[in-house]
């Protein structure tokens, strides 16, 4: 079972934030192995940004995602350039507001920006996304993600990321409800 | 504030962050550095950390002065490393040769960079492995050890510090940039099982007669004074006698560089260290090393999986080279590829030692090479003999 996952969009999202947080919980949580590795622009904000986390039940030999079976795409150049590269049956999130799929595409379309605003910080944007994909996929236990965000942050931004997380969550039980 | 020294643990861990935190559980309590990618994390880890545990951190001008605060600490009794890439570690090779001539223990960690002068400055390179092994003048012996993943970024960089003072040599941890990093798990056993070679101390009391670098034990290495200690000891760079003195005659130099050269190659059992993956009935023998061996290890797997009698033996030092280890594949193996991401650097150690052809998967750096061109070289050799395809390829 080796599963490759990406997380794209541009700097300021909290895109390597949230594909460390995936990985720690799958690595220290879930007792699998997780490699993440990322790639950004020269610019501190703003640029394209993207983390990979390759999960997978044995060793993982090459670190590095080729064909992503999951895709979480959080602006429109993310969406334009990753899309391609997905399995044909990939999972694949989109931020709604964000990015406009091509017509004859179908992704998950989560208003992650709009839902964390709805917080007060759109900051947490990454973990409503975070709490989508583990509602979603089956990929992960809640719990683990849960722990990891414990884990990661400093105590006073838990509480806050915990409800983010928590929030993207549910908006994908109550849409797969629907 | 006074935070914990060993991170005891499991951690979701950057390579460079591993490697500063085997520095620190290691005793590490001094750094000097120029930050330069990609190992930068390492120099800011440990510019938090070491204030935290009482050490100290110091930026310094450039890689020149770097590396010798490191063997002013190291003299004072410090453990004491620097960390820096391909441009950084060209500056310290000078010194390199100081350390080694002063048996001044050191840690080096270069997070190798596509090369050579400014090159690739955040994309992987590992052509600076010859040049940890000959890069100052002269002849002198250090060890340096090649990680795979932040795990080991943690593990070598104890058993670098310990290999240095038990030695009394200079010890680089060749990393690159794949591994400097990489995110993954990262184990950190408790304090008390951190192994610890400690330095051999004086047994003799200061005085008139005292000699800092005479040696009375089988393994050639002299104990070592600490400055502020008492003791009146020279250091130099200088061809020197037991005393510390300099002394221009060729016995004496003959004497000390042989010792120098000896002192590694008689104790090398104890820095060699490799790791094997279905070695056992190899007849095609993959040599590899740092993150090229993942790729390595999937090729060699997809091999075995075609039925083909391929296994790895993965250098995790480079330096003393496990050459008693390549002779006895030699007695089984009808064929090596050496898999490195340079244009055939370890190949040159692999060919002294073995009869047989020996085929090179090359790229000069950029990208981690994939596990297909290497399958594609077991194939090849498999089908259609040793000396398919020329005998040197490029996975570019």
């Amino acid at each position: 079972m080796r599963k490759e996952i990406r997380i794209a969009g541009f700097g300021g999202q909290g895109v390597v934030l949230a594909g460390y947080i995936l990985g720690k919980a799958f690595a220290v949580y879930e007792g699998l192995e997780a490699v993440m590795t990322q790639s950004y622009g020269p610019e501190a904000r703003g640029g394209s940004s993207s983390s990979n986390v390759v999960v997978s039940d044995e060793p993982i030999d090459y670190p590095f995602v080729l064909e992503p079976d999951v895709l979480i795409l959080l602006s429109q150049e993310a969406y334009t350039r990753f899309r391609p590269t997905a399995k044909p049956d990939a999972l694949v999130i989109i931020e709604e507001d964000l990015v406009q799929p091509w017509p004859d595409d179908r992704p998950l379309r989560i208003p992650a920006t709009r839902l964390a605003e709805g917080l007060g910080r759109r900051i947490v944007a990454n973990m409503v996304v975070l709490g989508f994909f583990t509602a979603v996929s089956g990929l992960v236990k809640r719990e683990s993600v849960e722990k990891a965000i414990e884990t990661t942050l400093a105590p006073r931004l838990v509480p806050l990321n915990l409800k983010a997380f928590a929030t993207g969550y549910e908006y994908c039980v109550k849409e797969q409800a629907r | 504030m006074k935070g914990r020294g060993v991170l005891t643990g499991v951690h979701f861990m950057h390579g460079d962050h591993a490697c500063a935190e085997g520095a620190i559980a290691a005793g590490c309590r001094f750094f000097a550095g120029y930050p330069i990618t990609p190992s930068t994390e390492i120099a800011e880890r440990l510019a938090q950390r070491l204030p935290e545990v009482g050490g100290v951190f110091i930026q310094m001008e450039d890689e020149i002065a770097s590396i010798v605060a490191v063997i002013g600490a190291s003299a004072a009794g410090a453990r004491a490393m620097t960390a820096t890439s391909g441009p950084g570690f060209s500056l310290m090779m000078e010194s390199v040769g100081l350390a080694a001539m002063m048996e001044i223990p050191c840690v080096i960690v270069d997070v190798q960079r596509g090369s050579p002068s400014t090159g690739l400055p955040t994309l992987p390179g590992q052509a600076d492995v010859m040049q940890a092994r000959w890069g100052s003048h002269g002849d002198y012996e250090i060890a340096a050890y090649a990680p795979w993943s932040p795990q080991e970024m943690f593990d070598l960089t104890v058993l670098a510090f310990n290999v240095a003072d038990r030695f009394r040599i200079p010890v680089m941890v060749m990393a690159d940039e794949v591994v400097g990093h990489m995110v993954e798990r990262v184990v950190i056993p408790p304090e008390d099982q951190i192994p610890r070679w400690e330095r051999k101390r004086p047994r003799y009391p200061a005085g008139d007669g005292f000699k800092p670098f005479l040696v009375e034990d089988e393994d050639l290495v002299p104990p070592m004074v600490h400055a502020g200690e008492g003791y009146r000891v020279h250091f130099t760079g200088l061809t020197h006698d037991e005393r510390g003195y300099p002394d221009m005659s060729a016995e004496t130099h003959h004497r000390l560089v042989t010792r120098l050269v000896e002192k590694v190659r008689r104790n090398a059992s104890q820095m060699i260290r490799y790791d094997t993956y279905a070695l056992d009935d190899a007849k095609i023998v993959v040599i590899s090393y740092g993150c090229t061996a993942r790729s390595a290890r999937r090729a060699v797997a997809d091999a075995r999986r075609m039925g083909i009698p391929a296994g790895l033996l993965r250098l995790i030092s480079l330096w003393p080279f496990p050459a008693d280890v390549v002779r006895e594949l030699a007695r089984q193996a009808d064929a090596f590829i050496v898999a490195e991401m340079n244009l055939g650097q370890m190949i040159c150690e692999v060919e002294r030692y073995v009869s047989q052809p020996v085929k090179g998967v090359f790229h000069a750096g950029g990208a981690m090479i994939p596990p297909d061109p290497i399958l594609q070289a077991i194939r090849e050799v498999a089908f259609h003999g040793p000396r398919a395809g020329g005998g040197k390829a490029s996975a570019g």
